[in-house]
């Protein structure tokens, strides 16, 4: 349907959202901060896929790579990644006991102890991939 | 009015996203540390070759590379096609978005299925 206005018909009347509608507000803000990390998850996946295929390439590849990987303007990248990683990571954690009902023995384990298991999970899963790439 | 309704895929994406999101919450900020901060810091040695392909070389490890990274890459693709649809104000848009997102993440996973398999 055509919103122009027609002759006998009320004319539309609908405000237009500004683009940056989010940043008036520091809770919005955090909310697109909170989905642009997707943006650092891909970014780690895919520096992950040229890993791989520098490994299948062979040392002198891996070594480049490895070589490019820590320049400056790399590493600071990196701090940056890490940063919003831990954001995701935390936020992700956070929303956790409002999506997993675990119910024991009949009544529902609080919030505290859902968290405190994702925590603990989060602890378990990070020092076993620091002992496993060691 | 019919009984049988269409089966949407959004159940399915969603869980994609969220088992994407799960797996990256609780492996990549370890991940990213190990691999590139703490060597470009010199606060770790970088990961040798040896030592990379010792471990890819399981067809278990690779599989679950390969999971991890589709995963992660679908968690993005459907988290940045809603932040693009509210953010920006695209929701117009929605069937290239769409497209351009989940095809990305299926291109970045079929990447990561031939350099594994391409691993000697």
């Amino acid at each position: 349907m055509s919103t122009t206005y027609r002759r006998h018909h009320p004319r539309w009347h609908r405000e237009r959202t500004p683009i940056f509608w989010w940043l008036g507000r520091f809770a919005y803000t955090r909310f697109i901060a909170r989905e642009l990390t997707s943006l650092a998850v891909a970014w780690v996946a895919l520096l992950v896929v040229v890993e791989v295929a520098a490994l299948g390439r062979g040392p002198a590849a891996w070594e480049r790579l490895h070589a490019l990987l820590r320049t400056p303007p790399a590493v600071a990248l990196h701090a940056l990644v890490l940063g919003v990683l831990l954001f995701h990571s935390l936020t992700w954690l956070h929303l956790a006991p409002k999506a997993v009902v675990v119910r024991l023995g009949g009544r529902r384990l609080p919030d505290g102890a859902v968290l405190a298991g994702h925590y603990a999970a989060w602890a378990a899963a990070s020092l076993g991939l620091l002992w496993v790439l060691s | 009015m019919t009984s049988a309704r269409r089966r949407s895929p959004e159940p399915f994406l969603w869980l994609l996203f969220s088992s994407g999101g799960m797996l990256a919450a609780l492996l990549m900020p370890a991940l990213a540390w190990r691999l590139w901060l703490a060597p470009g810091l010199g606060l770790a040695e970088p990961l040798a070759f040896e030592r990379a392909a010792a471990l890819l070389s399981s067809p278990l490890a690779r599989l679950g590379v390969a999971l991890v990274v589709a995963l992660a890459l679908f968690h993005w693709a459907h988290r940045f096609r809603f932040t693009l649809y509210d953010g920006l104000q695209l929701s117009h848009l929605w069937g290239l978005i769409a497209t351009v997102c989940y095809g990305g993440a299926a291109i970045g996973s079929a990447a990561a299925a031939w350099a594994l398999l391409a691993l000697p």
